[in-house]
């Protein structure tokens, strides 16, 4: 967090209807529905999460994710990451607040992999859902489906890591937690973070610019993880994978998809990072066991599907 | 219920597929591979068919994968068609990466 960047904040993500897929996030996720905007989009944060929103859908003719937020400590923070960015040689967009509703004004750009991110440093404070800030019981009765705790993280698929990895470490002030490396020594993954997690967004090498993997939730225990893969044959959810335990980040994890066909995330534990920790390497020739942990092989479908 | 016959002239495969169940669907109960399986939610692409032969409603699919054109040449994502009468239907080759990539809906508000 050394440049300000303090956590991630938002996702966009396109819905092909927004019926099902409101479904999908409140009564499977378990997240709430906190505002609608005149352009139709629907926001909605998980209870644990202090700001009004984190997840905002889109009604579209294509699935995928508009662009990821990450909220800054303070406006101070905003205008110098934005100039730091300019020196860069980063292009960017200014959107003004109230775009998103009760979000204070964002700095938009496209990194090299072709992915959309935003900063942004003010968003309406509505406290944690259903509990107190006084004297706080444990959790909030009235929670649907897998009670997502938070929203996580997102992993893009796309080219030019390197450039990727240069704005985000050497701009605003991410670590490499983790990566893979091809027997070249070539990047094919980067796991960064810019909080004690071993992951606040991810990339993994694919041709195509701007795509899609998932976007993650996270869960208290392995428990809540196989209660969600209940909840998935429960409501004949599309299952991707898992439950099962990830190589890289050493996380605990099911994938199932969205009415649309994008793909969610919801884990639990994994690895923790402070900015003393060297990266933690990968072979290529490992990436099954890298990717999924049990069952060592690589997965055709995880590898390919994407939005 | 009504069913329906569905024929992968691809593959030689055939099977069941009961009203308002999805063409892929069918063909996943059924224990059968012969269309690849993607996020069964019509938006990566990769269960596109042709369908050759027979009436189908089309549920909600990405533009990129099925744009109008295809849809009208019975180029299909297998996800999210539902057979009204018997099927023949033939394997495609999913989008290609960077087939897509100038169509790509870019980052809105």
């Amino acid at each position: 967090m050394k440049k300000g960047v303090m956590r991630p904040g938002h996702v966009q993500i396109r819905v092909l209807d927004m019926g099902e897929a409101v479904k999908h996030y409140t009564e499977l996720l378990g997240m709430i529905e906190t505002d609608r905007d005149d352009q139709g989009r629907v926001y909605l944060k998980a209870w644990t999460e202090v700001d009004k929103f984190s997840l905002v859908l889109r009604e579209a003719d294509e699935p995928g994710c508009d662009f990821m937020g990450f909220k800054v400590v303070d406006e101070d923070t905003l205008v110098q990451l934005e100039k730091d960015l300019v020196a860069y040689g980063v292009e960017v967009e200014q959107v003004p607040a109230e775009d998103l509703k009760d979000c204070g004004r964002r700095v938009r750009f496209t990194v090299p992999s072709g992915h959309a991110f935003e900063l942004y440093a003010d968003k309406k404070y509505t406290g944690k859902w259903g509990v107190s800030s006084v004297n706080p019981e444990a959790w909030p009765r009235g929670l649907q489906g897998m009670k997502a705790v938070r929203f996580d993280h997102c992993l893009f698929y796309g080219p030019e890591l390197a450039a990727t990895y240069d704005i985000f470490v050497n701009v605003l002030g991410f670590h490499l937690a983790e990566q893979v490396l091809d027997p070249e020594g070539t990047r094919v993954a980067q796991f960064l973070t810019v909080s004690m997690k071993e992951h606040d967004v991810a990339f993994i090498h694919h041709e195509e610019k701007g795509k899609f993997h998932h976007a993650s939730f996270f869960l208290d225990t392995w428990e809540a993880v196989l209660r969600a893969a209940d909840l998935i044959s429960m409501t004949d959810t599309s299952i991707d994978i898992g439950p099962t335990r990830h190589g890289l980040t050493h996380g605990q994890t099911i994938y199932f998809f969205d009415p649309s066909g994008n793909r969610n995330e919801v884990f639990c534990g994994g690895d923790y990072f402070y900015p003393d920790h060297k990266p933690v390497t990968w072979q290529a020739e490992q990436l099954g066991k890298a990717i999924f942990y049990h069952d060592r092989q690589v997965n055709e479908r995880f590898m390919t599907v994407l939005t | 219920m009504a069913r329906f016959q569905v024929y992968n002239c691809t593959t030689g495969d055939d099977f069941t597929c009961q009203e308002g169940q999805s063409v892929l669907k069918a063909m996943e109960q059924w224990g059968l591979k012969c269309v690849p399986v993607g996020c069964r939610g019509g938006g990566c692409g990769i269960c596109k068919v042709r369908v050759i032969e027979g009436e189908y409603r089309c549920g909600k699919m990405s533009r990129v994968h099925a744009p109008p054109e295809a849809i009208e040449q019975g180029e299909v994502l297998a996800c999210r068609i539902y057979p009204v009468t018997d099927l023949t239907i033939e394997c495609l080759e999913p989008s290609a990466p960077g087939d897509t990539s100038e169509q790509t809906t870019r980052a809105l508000r």
